[in-house]
């Protein structure tokens, strides 16, 4: 009995995980193999999705912009980074060159890590996230969809098959703290997008709670151009970060604030532009 | 236990691997006598199992074993050119050489930029490996060195 399938369609992915049901699904491997490699993962058998084409391709749609589930960082970094910089640059971030070659969008999305650098710049893009399984496809909110730490609304027979943001107009950002510039896990990060002439704008932070969060009150603070103290003061006050082995809550409390005001004038040093 | 055996190229050569579930491509590739590729941290953060599969650099130690049926698994052998060695022995880039394969199939890699690159470029594509004699300074001086003479050669 085989312990690894590669499928090459996204029905018979989702075939084959209805039928073994024990099977771990992997894609770039660069979450999941740690585990393994550490001897805290389990594994039985893969479903491995890399050869499956129908979770390749970023497309325009009705919607908005359709990103699969299987497009790497190493393609989001190059496609995205005039049309979604916010996310253009978070991908960016993403470990080494090694890790974002292999690491899938799809991937950052089914693990719900609160430090999933891909998380807070798809949260303020309204993102939507398709998900399929045996009974059909469904799409939730990607606010929805991070229930927890490391828990998704994804269902154990689900797969994510894409993501689509629905809204990417106005300036965008994204910033992220760690203790290098790279292969680095976020210590807090934050993403906001203003379109000033429609006052509309979105803040979600990383790191700084049990899921990545989004940022309502201060995003209302972020219409006001005058008001980047009282912005960055309110994004500091709205996350709930805690202590761990790679910062304290008070640290990323502080940060997050000064990544606040530096968003804040570079958002609006771009509406100016305009 | 319950091994599997997967059947890959190599650098050319056609190789058949045992493997379970939870054996890397690294430690497979390593068991069969294939030592091209350094193991060290195997959380993906040295870079030392640096390899190309499939036209993708990654590291070996965060690819299962059994996802690499029929794959094309290129490792510092075959990627290796006569220019970038030199350069990195000219600049003194190689100490105790244990980073070194990892290194250049990186360094090859990050030489695909349709632009000349700057230091800082050499290191942010550089940054997912790991030397802990050199001090860099030697691997980016190689490595903007190759860039330029290649480029104008071409």
């Amino acid at each position: 009995m085989s312990s690894c399938f590669s499928p090459t369609t996204l029905d018979q992915a989702i075939d084959l995980l209805a039928a073994m049901p024990h099977l771990r699904v992997v894609n770039g491997g660069t979450d999941v193999m740690v585990g393994v490699n550490a001897g805290s993962a389990k594994v039985d058998g893969w479903l491995n999705l890399r050869r499956v084409e129908d979770l390749r391709g970023i497309e325009h749609i009705d919607r908005g912009l359709r990103i699969g589930g299987g497009v790497t960082f190493a393609e989001i970094e190059q496609a995205l980074t005039h049309e979604v910089p916010a996310l253009a640059m978070a991908a960016r971030t993403v470990g080494s060159r090694q890790i974002r070659s292999v690491g899938t969008i799809g991937g950052n999305l089914a693990t719900a890590s609160p430090a999933g650098d891909a998380l807070p710049p798809l949260l303020v893009l309204d993102t939507e996230v398709d998900l399929v399984s045996p009974r059909g496809m469904r799409t939730v909110r990607l606010n929805e969809f991070l229930v927890g730490p490391k828990r998704s609304a994804c269902a154990p027979d689900e797969l994510v098959a894409a993501v689509v943001l629905t809204d990417c107009k106005g300036a965008q950002h994204f910033a992220k703290v760690g203790t290098r510039n790279a292969m680095v896990i976020s210590i807090c990060s934050l993403a906001a997008r203003l379109d000033a002439k429609r006052g509309h704008a979105r803040v979600a932070a990383g790191s700084v709670g049990p899921t990545a969060l989004v940022l309502d009150i201060a995003a209302g603070l972020l219409l006001q151009r005058d008001g980047a103290d009282d912005f960055a003061d309110t994004v500091a006050q709205s996350v709930s970060p805690i202590d761990d082995h790679r910062a304290t809550a008070d640290y990323r409390r502080a940060s997050v604030r000064v990544l606040a005001q530096r968003i804040h004038h570079h958002l609006w040093s771009e509406q100016v532009g305009r | 236990m319950n091994d599997q055996h997967v059947r890959l190229n190599v650098d050319g050569e056609t190789v058949t691997l045992a493997a379970s579930p939870s054996t890397s491509l690294l430690r497979a590739l390593r068991d069969a006598g294939h030592t091209a590729m350094q193991g060290a941290c195997e959380q993906g953060e040295c870079g030392s199992c640096t390899v190309v599969v499939d036209g993708r650099v990654q590291n070996s130690c965060l690819t299962p074993a059994l996802a690499c049926d029929s794959a094309e698994v290129q490792t510092v052998k075959s990627l290796l050119q006569a220019d970038l060695a030199e350069a990195f022995i000219r600049h003194g880039a190689v100490q105790c050489g244990f980073c070194t394969p990892g290194f250049v199939v990186a360094a090859e890699q990050a030489l695909d930029s349709p632009d000349p690159l700057s230091a800082d470029d050499v290191r942010e594509r550089l940054a997912g490996n790991v030397c802990r004699c050199t001090g860099y300074l030697g691997i980016v001086d190689a490595v903007l060195e190759v860039d330029r003479s290649r480029r104008a050669s071409a």
